[in-house]
């Protein structure tokens, strides 16, 4: 069973992080990355070829994840498998001992490094919940029966600043119904209305692990606004690392401050270091988090 | 209709020097083609014209009046019988379905000289646009009639996705999120919109689709007179 599921509902306060599977057969990075995290996070979320590029498969790296000690997420896109596919890799990932899974669309190959492929979806997010639900069950999509069922803690995502939020929540409100457990979002930007909104996601019965970014500098925030699909970094944070005596460590401060507050809100926090998980690991002891 | 765009000349060379063909007949639509200004009278003449000018010889030009039409399309080709008889090859400026109703009739090489883009709507004179995949399991009755398998870059079902930002399209910038309109316009009709939509049936789209009315009316026919028989 997923500890990071028995942690949540024990009322336990979670650290979720987040490795990248490498680009090519060398797994030694990711798994320094891993190993980096494994004192402080409860699970790590493994991406599935993200930013529509190519990378090894979050199937293999979370497995490999797991056999250095620390709880994968599984994350899955519908961009890149068909019905047929998601399902047998969710199949293949209970059998590796993967119990966490977090159903997300996938950005367009457009945006990737091949945008001569065909992108599926061939189901969206919300019907993969469905779908993770049913093996739970010992179902297939179809209904038809199962040999052995799935025991996934199922996760979607969340973005608690986007408007208009009443179309978001009713989106998320569908996650909810198809069997999301718990939510990941994208980085906090504005504490007030982001914990106001948490608060709305939790009434749905989910779970909420607030992402936290460390933006480190100017040139990160442009790189985030122009080529990261679904994040903008708005003018009231951008300005204040722009103005900074010394940007690095002012948005360690604004990482730091934003844990604090959400701490009191959220169920856990998605620590998002860009690459330094050392710096990572210090906003959260310096946020009492760890 | 189906919307096309030219291909580059120099591809449309290629195609023909790869048979060493010399003696060409060019053929255009009266259909889609003409109305999206790539294969009507015009553009044919006009192609015709740098065609001769890069060592061509046009055997001739004729314009179908629905080339994807079997029987019109091999009526036109017979009127030209003679001077089909002596090309090397033949060029049509219609879409797919057009080439291959040409490509179908004759023996020589044919080659297209359009791109068939998609199934488009005229929004006004020389701007189109998709708003129909011919997916076969139509979902506008749930969606207020905006095809989110279409209109949405994704086409998925249910949105919107994580990508929009203030109601708009991430992979579209410029645009409303497909979803954030459906939404809108289902609430302005008072209709419900919060329960998520099945996976479609791509099982209906089996390529290549093929459906037959005489059949149709045939088996109708068939079990209409066998219901007759037993009561009688």
């Amino acid at each position: 069973m997923s500890t990071l599921r028995q942690k949540l509902e024990a009322g336990q306060f979670v650290v979720t992080g987040e490795v990248a599977p490498p680009r090519g057969a060398d797994c030694s990075k990711m798994l320094a990355d891993v190993e980096a995290f494994a004192p402080v996070a409860d699970a790590v979320n493994i991406t599935d070829n993200q930013g529509a590029t190519l990378h090894l498969s979050s199937l293999a790296a979370s497995r490999m994840a797991q056999e250095k000690g620390v709880e994968a997420i599984f994350q899955q896109t519908c961009r890149d498998r068909n019905r047929l596919a998601l399902q047998s890799d969710l199949l293949a990932a209970a059998t590796y001992g993967l119990h966490n899974f977090l159903a997300v669309t996938g950005d367009n190959p457009h945006f990737g490094d091949h945008p001569q492929a065909k992108a599926v979806f061939d189901l969206d997010s919300t019907q993969l919940i469905e779908v993770a639900t049913s093996l739970n069950e010992g179902l297939d999509m179809n209904g038809a029966q199962l040999n052995g069922a799935t025991d996934f803690y199922i996760g979607a995502a969340a973005f608690p600043e986007a408007e208009p939020w009443e179309i978001q929540k009713r989106r998320i409100a569908q996650k909810v119904d198809a069997g999301a457990l718990f939510f990941q979002t994208q980085a906090c930007m504005d504490v007030d209305l982001f914990a106001r909104r948490v608060e709305e996601i939790q009434e749905l019965g989910a779970k909420v692990i607030a992402g936290v970014i460390l933006l480190k500098s100017e040139k990160v925030i442009s790189f985030i606004n122009n080529k990261l699909a679904g994040m903008m970094i708005p003018e009231h944070v951008s300005s204040r690392i722009a103005h900074a005596g010394d940007p690095f460590e002012e948005s360690v401060a604004i990482a730091v401050e934003q844990s604090r507050i959400l701490r009191e809100v959220v169920d856990g926090i998605h620590i998002m270091p860009m690459g330094d998980i050392a710096t990572g690991t210090r906003i959260l002891r310096e946020a009492g988090i760890r | 209709m189906i919307i096309t765009q030219p291909k580059e000349f120099d591809v449309v060379l290629d195609y023909l020097r790869s048979v060493e063909a010399h003696r060409i007949f060019l053929i255009g639509c009266g259909q889609c083609a003409t109305a999206a200004g790539t294969g009507g009278e015009p553009e044919v003449t006009a192609a015709a014209q740098r065609f001769a000018a890069a060592g061509f010889e046009i055997e001739g030009i004729a314009i179908s009046e629905v080339t994807c039409h079997s029987g019109g399309t091999k009526l036109l080709l017979r009127k030209h019988k003679d001077e089909l008889a002596s090309v090397d090859a033949v060029v049509v400026f219609s879409c797919g379905a057009g080439v291959q109703t040409v490509a179908d009739a004759l023996s020589c090489p044919v080659f297209p000289a359009l791109d068939s883009s998609f199934l488009g709507n005229v929004i006004r004179h020389g701007e189109f646009e998709e708003r129909c995949q011919t997916c076969g399991d139509c979902v506008l009755a749930l969606t207020a009639g905006i095809c989110p398998v279409t209109q949405c870059p994704k086409g998925l079902l249910n949105g919107p996705c994580g990508g929009m930002w203030d109601g708009m399209c991430e992979v579209i910038p410029d645009r409303r999120c497909t979803h954030v309109r459906i939404i809108e316009k289902l609430e302005a009709q008072h209709r419900p919109c919060g329960e998520a939509l099945s996976p479609k049936n791509f099982g209906v789209k089996i390529k290549p689709g093929h459906i037959s009315m005489r059949r149709k009316y045939q088996e109708h026919h068939h079990a209409s007179t066998s219901e007759g028989g037993e009561r009688s």
